[in-house]
């Protein structure tokens, strides 16, 4: 599990007793985001009418991210369109940076998919109470349960509700890690294995690698996809 | 292959022991650096959204909303030159019906002109040729009368010259006349 290690690069910064280090992890977390700077940099150089290879690319993401948002949060969540890109392409870029030998996966820590979703969660639970006061609430109420039921569903409802952003993190970063450990497991087989009983596990590293790749993208994918629902839920309140 | 299985079962049992044995649980749980991945997570994120923000989307919006509004007048532009090709074409196929018709109107007149024309230069034809028939039958008629006369005084004076030369002797002329004038008579139907 040497690959989850965090350990600290240059001198520890300590602000009023909290530990600030630049660790690996915030190296790849600017990598990560430098790379994405970069693309969007490509993208947007020349703003050509019939676009180039990494303008096309650039663009595909934005109307993905774009349609992805209207189709499930609606035109009213149009405002929330650069946090919802930004969280979808550092998520996609932590993922993919993690793919590459040697690297460090940012959202395979827990503590950074749980912040992520924390302030998904917390944002959507403002917004929400903004948007309807203390209407809001009716979203532990659904329409047409029997009275009798009632409590029992208003407590499903709320753990159900306050169990989001741990299911959100947990799902990132237990697909993340499962992921790299399996390819890591495969790996030490190999090695194990040596040169004749090596190449079956070489050939299901070789498949789980493009299986990672899938996953990464779709797990950011789903990570977006949720925010959005949940921005549904707050904007529209219609359970 | 089932002794691949087998030697694969013992390799992973052995492998997990050795390499997860050794580390005491996940590093994802040790709060050492928790801290320091929320303090520069936030940080690095809520940079990259105002950058993101503030500065791709806008251009990226901007290159995308040019394009479609481009393409939007294009098939505008494009409409509506197809919609003034189809006016014109209308126009194009009502003037060349017009002068269809026009030219066959006139055709219909100048033949029915030169119809008449025809036919009232062929009457007056005719009637000339009729007229032109009439006079010269007349002629023929008047022409047969007087040859039928000319032709007894010639007969009479020739037969009268006949007998003075055969019979060699001064012969009544009007007795000859009166004989010629009998045999004419007689035959008389045999020319007319």
């Amino acid at each position: 599990m040497h690959q989850f290690e965090v350990y600290k690069i240059g001198p520890e910064i300590n602000l009023g007793g909290v530990n600030l280090s630049f660790t690996n992890a915030s190296l790849f977390m600017t990598i990560s985001s430098a790379l994405i700077l970069l693309f969007l940099f490509l993208g947007t150089k020349k703003k050509s009418l019939v676009p180039t290879k990494i303008q096309f690319i650039t663009e595909s993401s934005y109307t993905f991210v774009a349609k992805m948002i209207n189709d499930t949060a609606g035109s009213s969540a149009k405002s929330f369109f650069p946090f919802i890109f930004t969280l979808f392409m550092f998520v996609l870029f932590a993922n993919m940076v993690g793919m590459l030998p040697y690297s460090f996966t940012v959202t395979s820590h827990i503590i950074v998919t749980f912040v992520l979703a924390s302030i998904v969660f917390i944002g959507v639970t403002i917004l929400g109470f903004i948007k309807h006061g203390f209407k809001y609430l009716g979203l532990f109420v659904p329409k047409g349960v029997p009275v009798v039921l009632l409590p029992l569903i208003v407590i499903i409802e709320i753990i159900s509700y306050l169990s989001r952003p741990v299911s959100l993190s947990v799902r990132l970063f237990a697909n993340m890690m499962a992921g790299h450990t399996m390819l890591k497991v495969f790996g030490g087989f190999v090695i194990s294995l040596g040169l004749l009983g090596g190449w079956l596990p070489l050939g299901f590293s070789v498949a789980l690698t493009g299986l990672e790749i899938l996953v990464a993208f779709l797990q950011a994918y789903v990570f977006a996809i949720l925010t959005c629902i949940y921005l549904n839920d707050a904007l529209n309140l219609h359970h | 292959m089932k002794k691949l299985c087998i030697a694969l079962c013992f390799a992973s049992v052995f492998y997990v022991n050795k390499s997860f044995g050794s580390e005491a649980g996940m590093p994802q749980l040790n709060p050492e650096f928790w801290s320091a991945q929320i303090f520069w997570l936030i940080l690095i994120f809520s940079t990259l959204y105002l950058i993101i923000w503030k500065i791709f989307l806008p251009k990226i919006t901007y290159s995308i909303e040019s394009r479609k509004s481009k393409i939007v007048n294009n098939l505008d532009e494009a409409q509506k030159l197809k919609e003034s090709a189809e006016t014109k074409l209308k126009e194009y196929n009502k003037i060349i019906e017009n002068s269809k018709s026009e030219a066959k109107k006139i055709i219909d007149e100048e033949r029915k002109k030169l119809d008449k024309d025809i036919e009232v230069k062929k009457k007056n034809f005719n009637s000339e040729i009729e007229k032109e028939l009439a006079a010269v039958e007349k002629e023929i008629k008047d022409l047969k009368k007087t040859s039928l006369s000319s032709i007894s005084k010639i007969a009479s004076e020739t037969s009268a010259e006949l007998i003075k030369n055969i019979v060699n002797t001064e012969v009544n002329k009007s007795n000859v006349a009166a004989v010629v004038e009998d045999i004419i008579k007689k035959n008389k139907e045999k020319y007319i």
